[in-house]
């Protein structure tokens, strides 16, 4: 399987060891990843806030350019994720407004918006049967049973009709599912999918510190030691805003946690955490 | 207001909608946004009432309003909402709306943030993280906020000095720009 890669502007920065596990990760199960060229950034929450038509127009410059590549596009971040779906979504409408953006788009491309390809998020990609398989296969070092919170935040599964690939977005699986497979303990918990307020995070500190208290209060009163995402906003958010009262629980990508339990080193990734996770790791003999 | 009535205008229910692509007039006020909105504690217009003011085209109230900004953009009430309502959007379209009225924002952070990741987005095509959290600060004048944090992702390498942007920025541009005539 090959596949187009866009990592988003934080995979470039904020949360460079989600890129490098993820790069790692799909290496060892040979799914080949290329880089989407020149890649534009998607606009996120600030792109539809301000602008509604930028909202679309700069993901459909992304989609243009991975349907030029020809595979379909794996985006491991939540945001990127959720506003290109939005966008394909818009296009299928075929609204006056749709085509409008899209006859300037092939005006501008070169190339003409076809919808050909998919977009994937990595959870979606690393739960099918087929890499779900190559993973099974491949799982050399079981977790010993270490309790984990699997947390997808909003905008993974939100509103389903548009961005969700689980069976029951209310009560996401796939990840849990995963985090067996590497045997840790998939705790069962309330705020799974709770938002955690990413996107406020620089202009309300105080709101989201309060917000990402309460999915930390619950993941700690389900048992979990530490919780695992696959959104580097999410990421940041729940390793920056805990406040200092407790121990604060270290936050993984799931991508990191697959990387442990297949063996590959991850220590660079780890390295860069702002919660340190290795006391924990060290406590379950994995580090 | 004894005595005065609230005669409902569609006014701004239709612009709302050309704005949002939200058929505002399908909502029955069940309450079910509000009830799994996860910043609603922190709101002075519940989600359902930004819905049923759009309704009665009280457009002062709701440009005025902190809720606007304060939405996370989550989009658990239009998952969850029995008429497929997204708030976030319509919040979308109010926030232009005010920026176009030239109306000072309740929430003048987030206003910020936004307009400083927007032009870091512009200028490279991708956003410079350090550069846009720079622009941010000297906007709001927040320097202080977050400095031990910024300090601590700085030595983790999480905030690179320098970074790439893209290369075809006419193309990038175009798009942008074609976008801007759009919304007039
Ligand atoms: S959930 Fe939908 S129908 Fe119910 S009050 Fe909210 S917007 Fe209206
Ligand atoms: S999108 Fe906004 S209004 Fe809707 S639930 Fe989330 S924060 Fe509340």
């Amino acid at each position: 399987m090959k596949l187009s890669y866009y990592p988003g502007c934080s995979l470039h920065a904020t949360s460079a060891e989600y890129s490098a596990s993820t790069e790692g990760v799909f290496k060892a199960l040979e799914v080949e990843l290329e880089e989407l060229n020149d890649w534009s950034c998607c606009g996120a929450t600030s792109g539809h806030s301000l602008d509604s038509n930028l909202s679309h127009a700069l993901p459909l410059y992304n989609l243009i350019l991975a349907e030029a590549a020809g595979n379909d596009l794996l985006v491991p971040c939540a945001a990127c994720y959720n506003t290109l779906r939005t966008t394909q979504n818009f296009m299928a409408t075929a609204s006056r407004e749709a085509k409008e953006l899209g006859q300037r788009a092939k005006e501008i491309m070169g190339r003409e918006y076809r919808g050909t390809i998919k977009v994937r998020h990595v959870i979606e990609v690393l739960a099918e049967p087929g890499v779900f398989t190559a993973l099974e296969r491949k799982v050399t070092k079981k977790l010993g049973g270490i309790p984990l919170a699997s947390y997808y935040g909003c905008l993974l599964t939100r509103p389903p009709k548009v961005a969700s690939f689980e069976a029951n977005p209310e009560q996401p699986r796939l990840m849990d599912r995963l985090l067996t497979l590497c045997g840790a303990t998939a705790v069962s918990w309330s705020h799974k999918n709770e938002c955690c307020g990413a996107s406020l995070s620089i202009p309300q500190p105080k709101l989201v510190e309060e917000l990402v208290g309460k999915i930390v209060e619950a993941a700690r009163y389900a048992g979990a030691k530490a919780i695992v995402t696959a959104c580097p906003l999410c990421h940041t958010n729940l390793e920056s805003r805990q406040t200092k009262d407790e121990e604060p629980l270290p936050v993984f990508f799931i991508t990191e946690i697959l990387g442990l339990s297949l063996g590959l080193d991850p220590t660079p990734w780890l390295k860069k955490h702002l919660i340190d996770p290795f006391p924990l790791l060290r406590q379950y003999g994995l580090a | 207001m004894a005595g005065q009535q609230t005669i409902p205008s569609q006014e701004l229910a239709a612009e709302v909608a050309a704005g949002s692509g939200q058929i505002v007039n399908r909502c029955y006020q069940c309450h079910k946004c509000t009830a799994g909105c996860p910043v609603a504690m922190a709101m002075d217009l519940m989600p359902h009432q930004v819905v049923r003011y759009v309704q009665l085209g009280l457009e002062e109230e709701l440009i005025k309003s902190k809720t606007i900004w304060q939405c996370a953009a989550c989009r658990t009430c239009v998952s969850r909402c029995p008429n497929g309502i997204d708030i976030a959007a319509i919040n979308d379209a109010l926030k232009q709306r005010a920026l176009a009225r030239g109306a000072v924002p309740a929430l003048p952070e987030v206003a910020a943030f936004h307009q400083a990741f927007l032009a870091s987005v512009k200028s490279r095509g991708r956003v410079h993280e350090l550069g846009m959290l720079a622009a941010y600060k000297l906007k709001t004048r927040t320097y202080l906020q977050d400095a031990p944090l910024g300090f601590k992702m700085l030595r983790r390498g999480k905030l690179p000095i320098f970074s790439g942007g893209i290369k075809n920025k006419g193309r990038f541009r175009a798009m942008w720009e074609g976008s801007k005539e759009e919304r007039r």
